[in-house]
């Protein structure tokens, strides 16, 4: 076990390290690299040229400046916003924090509601429940998260549910408590859209589980000795269903994280999509280098605690 | 399998059938568009702007006047333009990759496959959104990275059967008499991986029109090329949507959802028809 986590950290690292290595070929290897130009800027001053040199070594050879920037990723110094003018860990946090806010709870309704719903259609497979539920959850993963946003959109314009950004602006709030029911309100369209587009594919995934499970001996043994329908499900099914179904959530944060971008962007949800949205525009390439970095990195991890959780969860898997 | 078993087989899955009948009907739109469209979709009509769904215009117009339903129409091509040709390079990339790993083994495995992570780990979307912002994004670009970013799933899935056939008879047979390793990658390999490719293809266009759609629609791209995507970008950035604007938003996302799940089922069946395991075992009624 010690050594199978030792491994799975050793292979994370390594991910990482490539994530780390092309973010530099992207940003500073490729032709029209933007802190090359950045550096031939008539604008700059002498002082702010210093800098740059300190920062980035643009003045030593190639793989100086390599080591320099592998230095600087690893000690979080990710580098000066050039639209905010300080420091991207700086204007990172706050955007971090307002996305754990938004995926969290769409995280767990799009589990908890996926799993569900996987469970009833594999319990009532074959029936109108189980394509019902089927093709519900097929149109979901087929709606672009956009789009569902757009729609949600025009729908909540004349209810006066705010479609837009995280707290109204201009307002004074008297105490904390409406402070806090006014990013609620804020939240709810884009967490029902992130929830939607994220829990179909995890029904699909549960119910094809389940039907797996059942094809299995102890199942048919189970069946043929007369328990019931429900019992076995419940006992022995759904247990089982639920190990593979842990992983393959886990691994699928990244289509979450890729759909919180996309319903940031549509919700002007101040995390870290509206942030790499902005920065695009604005051409602030530290930015949209430290957004991609610490979302890799997100991901990579939560990957790494999914096989770990896996692996503690199931002693059946090989730690080799 | 020969081809008509396989059509035979297609052909009694339901999947497969309304997958393959939305990729025909795709397909004629997009083949025959400028006979469709009623209105060329780029002319401008200063008199007709923002118009509801009428005889006329039977999806309205938008804010420069322009026939939403031909916008749709000739979108069509761009979508799919670029979702087949990303996934012929995610193709070539993930079959080369696949067979050169399974059947190499040892290190050149174990560097491919930490490569091949490292891209299903990272969420593409992101990824491309970010390479395509510092790239100069044109259309090429954008057909390059999508298809680039696409690759990983189907150089697993070839990896695993590769790692199968390398171990049977015939290859152990055709090793012995002397073949090169490119000679058997190439003669007894490939043919052999090819049906779980073809399976996967399907799927992997769904993800490039989809992913295609999002970059454009976030302004990433060449927001001149009609597709679906920049049909909802404009719509969005104008305003449109927010002044509750419906019959501009709703056409063109539809026509996305029907061809992702047009791509999606004929996967799903294709997969179904090459991989008939996943149908063994006896699944008993509910009761």
């Amino acid at each position: 076990m010690g050594r199978y986590v030792a491994k799975r950290a050793a292979t994370s690292l390594i991910t990482f390290v490539a994530t780390v290595v092309l973010t530099f070929i992207l940003f500073r290897l490729l032709p029209g690299d933007p802190i090359t130009l950045l550096f031939r800027s008539p604008l700059l001053t002498p002082s702010e040229i210093n800098a740059l040199n300190a920062q980035f070594g643009l003045n030593k050879p190639l793989y100086v400046q390599f080591l320099i920037y592998i230095k600087n990723v690893f000690e979080g110094n990710w580098g000066i916003s050039f639209y905010y003018r300080a420091p991207v860990s700086q204007v990172l946090f706050p955007a971090m924090l307002n996305s754990v806010i938004l995926l969290l709870p769409s995280t767990i309704l799009a589990v908890v509601i996926g799993v569900g719903l996987g469970i009833l259609a594999g319990w009532k497979r074959n029936t109108m429940t189980d394509v019902g539920i089927l093709s519900f959850s097929l149109v979901l993963y087929a709606l672009p998260t956009f789009w569902l946003g757009i729609l949600l959109i025009m729908l909540a314009i004349k209810t006066g549910i705010p479609v837009s950004g995280m707290v109204s602006i201009g307002v004074t709030f008297s105490n904390p408590w409406q402070y806090i029911i006014n990013v609620l309100k804020h939240l709810f369209l884009p967490m029902i859209t992130l929830t939607l587009v994220t829990l179909g594919q995890f029904s699909i995934i549960m119910r094809n589980t389940i039907l797996n499970e059942l094809t299995e001996d102890y199942a048919l043994a189970a069946y043929s000795k007369g328990m019931s329908d429900r019992r076995l499900l419940i006992k022995h099914i759904v247990p089982n269903a639920l190990l593979p179904t842990v992983t393959i959530i886990a691994i699928s944060i990244g289509t979450v994280v890729a759909g919180a971008v996309l319903t940031e962007t549509v919700f002007s949800w101040p995390g870290v999509g509206t942030l790499i949205y902005d920065s695009i525009a604005r051409r602030d390439y530290p930015v949209l280098q430290g957004a991609f970095l610490i979302i890799a990195l997100v991901v990579i991890l939560s990957n790494f605690v999914a096989d770990v959780i896996y692996a503690f969860l199931d002693p059946r898997v090989k730690y080799s | 399998m020969s081809a008509r078993a396989v059509w035979k087989t297609y052909t009694s899955n339901k999947k497969g059938v309304v997958g393959l009948a939305i990729l025909v009907f795709l397909a004629i739109i997009a083949i025959f568009a400028p006979y469709i469209a009623p209105y060329n979709p780029n002319a401008i009509d200063p008199n007709a702007i923002l118009q509801p769904p009428s005889p006329k215009h039977i999806f309205g117009t938008n804010e420069l006047g322009q026939d939403i339903f031909s916008l749709v129409i000739w979108g069509s091509r761009i979508s799919l333009l670029v979702g087949f040709l990303a996934t012929a390079v995610a193709m070539v990339v993930g079959t080369l990759v696949g067979i050169a790993a399974g059947y190499t083994g040892g290190l050149v495995d174990e560097a491919l496959m930490r490569v091949t992570d490292f891209f299903l780990v990272v969420p593409a979307v992101v990824l491309a959104i970010v390479v395509a912002a510092v790239l100069s994004s044109s259309l090429l670009n954008v057909i390059l990275i999508i298809g680039l970013l696409s690759w990983p799933s189907t150089a697993r899935v070839v990896r695993s059967q590769t790692l199968v056939i390398k171990q049977l008879p015939f290859v152990e047979a055709s090793k012995a008499a002397g073949a090169s390793s490119f000679y058997i990658m190439r003669r007894h390999i490939f043919p052999n991986v090819m049906p779980l490719v073809y399976a996967n293809t399907a799927l992997t266009i769904a993800n490039a029109i989809f992913t295609q759609a999002a970059l454009v629609f976030l302004g990433v791209g060449d927001v001149r090329d009609i597709s679906w995507g920049q049909i909802l970008h404009f719509a969005y950035s104008s305003g449109a949507i927010t002044a509750g604007y419906y019959w501009y938003a709703i056409p063109p996302g539809a026509m996305i959802v029907v061809a992702v799940l047009g791509f999606a089922l004929t996967g799903y069946a294709l997969d179904e028809v090459f991989n008939p395991k996943l149908k063994e075992g006896v699944v008993f009624a509910s009761t």
